[in-house]
């Protein structure tokens, strides 16, 4: 019994992780029907900015705004620079340009920071059950995803990105900047992105750390409907929890296929997602 | 489908009434010409690695395990369109059950083991493939990228018959005794494994030509349509993901008798992502394109190493080249030349044979080359 629980709270806070990685890709389909491969790339590479911004400063807080900061810029970067061409093409477009991006920069950080581990430090104390870092992580999940929701619900801004999302043409004759309303849907899923990263990677950072967390958030999202943020965010809790289990009971070097199963079993019962709604799509 | 050919650049303007008053001359069976063409490029392969020596003999024989991959997601990804991020993971499986068959059932002969990796490959892919024949676009993305994260990670669960990460290593006796001092061991490989390769590839050029190559593009077109049409779209899609498997497991089976080893690190996602690029490069929707992509998979290695060599790079750049490389060639063909190397030749050719024959239309041949931006907006 004591074990479960403690796979349960473990969950939690990976879970929490996935949530915001998912979150973010969310954020970027819902506005481009695009799913951004890119995704952990860009978390990688500012988290190896905090990296190297940590190491000379000392200062770990320091390094977390830098994270923050360009994996916003990132993101904007690449919407306006690539994204912006493929997106009026087909899917299968804008899923090879991303996983293209995705291999550049893995082997951009690979090429300045070695594809050698680093130790990568913690927010606060990781020891103990239900430490102070899992707290940290869970609770930054939950202000980050509720302040994305509220922005999106009430602001006059998110109502402008939604408008850009679904109805463009309409929003453009209401004079709603439609390109600039995408780009900065792609900076704030890139920093939700970043800010997962920033949870996920420690301890250890290297150009592929991320590849797994990014299976694991992309099921949590699928999971959700892939358009759905708050089916997103249970989807990530309840996936992390399940997966801790997994990991705990069966053996940690099935979580990635278990993950697998999760996402073809939900796919097949309900092909859009648990909370996703069924859209016709067009023939 | 037709819609979607004659939106190509510099077709349109071409007289449709074409293909109509030109002469059938093909009433050869398609299967003895490609029989036919695998000899002659059997012949080439074989003279190639007589002329050259036991290194360029091994990189050759890759190009060709390459190829068969590489191939085999040309019918899946391009035919059918159904992206695979897990083309790896078949690869994995069929180096894997050759690597356990040498060394648990030596009796078994080469060519035994290589087909039995093909079978068990298929069958995973026919496992796959019913599970993701419900799923489209990044859906399928998503599920086919963690079969690629989480299949090499099974070495870790069984590690006293699959030895962990460190994975199998084992010594194949492949050549005759008659040929033993007369035949290099690397050339007798390269022989082997575009024998191979050749035959899987007549199979392959024949399904694509035939009914199920029409049937995988009417799918990926339009599935509605298609199934008015009477194709029964989720089997197309099952035999798409099926034959595709079978030829990741014939070239994993290929490179596992190459190298002698079978091992978790050679399978990560990222290969499965540059096999997406080799495709993506070569033009996607043609077998062709399949040889391009395979080229350049073994000689962008080859050039980024000299090219390293030469620049003094340090090992944290040259080790990353190839992959950047590959990244880069991604983005830029998606973006400026969607229709790949193959599409650019063929391009070519129809120029060529509209300035030599100006009345004479050749849209009957445009049907070959397809679209990658053809796959229905969702």
């Amino acid at each position: 019994m004591n074990t479960i629980w403690h796979l349960v709270l473990n969950g939690i806070s990976s879970g929490a992780v996935y949530a915001a990685l998912g979150l973010s890709l969310v954020i970027i389909y819902r506005a481009t029907r695009v799913v951004n491969f890119a995704q952990p790339a860009l978390a990688l590479i500012s988290a190896y900015l905090a990296y190297a911004t940590t190491k000379a400063t000392g200062s770990y807080w320091l390094g977390f705004a830098v994270a923050l900061l360009a994996g916003t810029l990132l993101g904007v970067l690449v919407e306006r620079l690539l994204i912006r061409r493929v997106s009026r093409r087909s899917e299968l477009s804008s899923i090879i340009v991303t996983l293209g991006l995705l291999l550049v920069l893995q082997a951009v950080a690979g090429m300045i920071w070695s594809n050698e581990p680093h130790a990568f430090g913690y927010a606060f104390d990781f020891r103990g059950r239900f430490s102070a870092t899992d707290l940290f992580a869970v609770s930054a999940v939950l202000v980050t995803a509720a302040g994305v929701l509220l922005l999106f619900k009430f602001t006059p801004l998110g109502l402008r990105m939604r408008a850009a999302a679904f109805r463009p043409e309409v929003a453009k004759m209401l004079g709603v900047r439609v390109g600039l309303m995408l780009t900065a849907g792609w900076g704030l899923a890139a920093l939700v992105g970043s800010l997962a990263g920033m949870l996920a990677i420690p301890p250890f950072i290297s150009p592929n750390v991320l590849d797994k967390v990014f299976v694991f958030a992309l099921t949590a999202a699928v999971l959700g409907g892939l358009d759905n943020p708050v089916g997103t965010i249970v989807g990530g809790f309840a996936l992390g929890i399940g997966l801790s289990c997994i990991s705990g009971l069966v053996g940690p070097e099935l979580v990635p296929l278990a993950a697998l199963a999760v996402l073809v079993l939900v796919l097949a019962v309900r092909p859009s997602g648990l909370f996703g709604r069924t859209i016709a799509r067009r023939v | 489908m037709t819609s979607t050919n004659t939106s190509r650049p510099g077709v349109a303007e071409a007289p449709a009434s074409g293909g109509l008053d030109r002469p059938r001359t093909r009433v050869v069976p398609p299967l003895l010409v490609h029989l036919l063409a695998a000899l002659v490029a059997l012949a080439a392969v074989v003279a190639l690695t007589l002329l050259t020596d036991p290194f360029t003999n091994l990189r050759i024989a890759t190009v060709g395990y390459y190829l068969v991959a590489v191939a085999g997601l040309a019918l899946l990804t391009g035919f059918n369109g159904q992206v695979s991020l897990g083309h790896g993971a078949f690869m994995f499986i069929g180096a894997y059950t050759v690597a356990l068959l040498v060394l648990h059932v030596p009796a078994f002969p080469l060519w035994a083991d290589l087909l039995l990796a093909a079978v068990t490959s298929g069958v995973a892919g026919l496992l796959a493939g019913a599970a993701a024949a419900r799923l489209h676009g990044p859906y399928l993305a998503g599920a086919t990228l963690a079969l690629a994260v989480g299949l090499p990670a099974v070495t870790q669960r069984f590690p006293e018959l699959l030895e962990g990460s460190n994975g199998l290593s084992f010594t194949v006796n492949s050549t005759p005794d008659a040929l033993v001092g007369v035949v290099p061991p690397t050339r007798w490989q390269a022989w082997v494994v575009w024998v191979a390769v050749l035959l899987a590839l007549v199979v392959l050029a024949n399904l694509a030509r035939g009914r199920l190559g029409r049937t995988l593009r009417a799918v990926r077109d339009d599935e509605v349509a298609a199934s008015l049409a009477g194709v029964h779209v989720g089997r197309t899609k099952v035999l798409a993901f099926l034959v595709s498997a079978v030829c990741g497991g014939l070239a994993g089976g290929l490179q596992a008798f190459l190298l002698g080893t079978a091992a978790p690190g050679s399978f990560t996602p990222a290969l499965s992502l540059s096999l997406l690029a080799a495709l993506v490069l070569g033009g996607l929707g043609s077998l062709w394109g399949a040889l391009w992509g395979a080229l350049a998979l073994v000689y962008f290695q080859v050039w980024t190493e000299d090219f390293s060599d030469l620049l003094h790079l340090p090992t944290n750049v040259a080790d990353n080249l190839p992959l950047a490389l590959y990244g880069v060639v991604l983005v830029v063909v998606i973006l400026l030349f969607p229709h790949g190397v193959q599409g650019g030749l063929h391009h070519l050719r129809l120029r060529l044979l509209a300035s030599r024959s100006p009345r004479r239309g050749v849209t009957d041949r445009v049907t070959d080359a397809d679209d990658p931006r053809s796959e229905g907006e969702a």
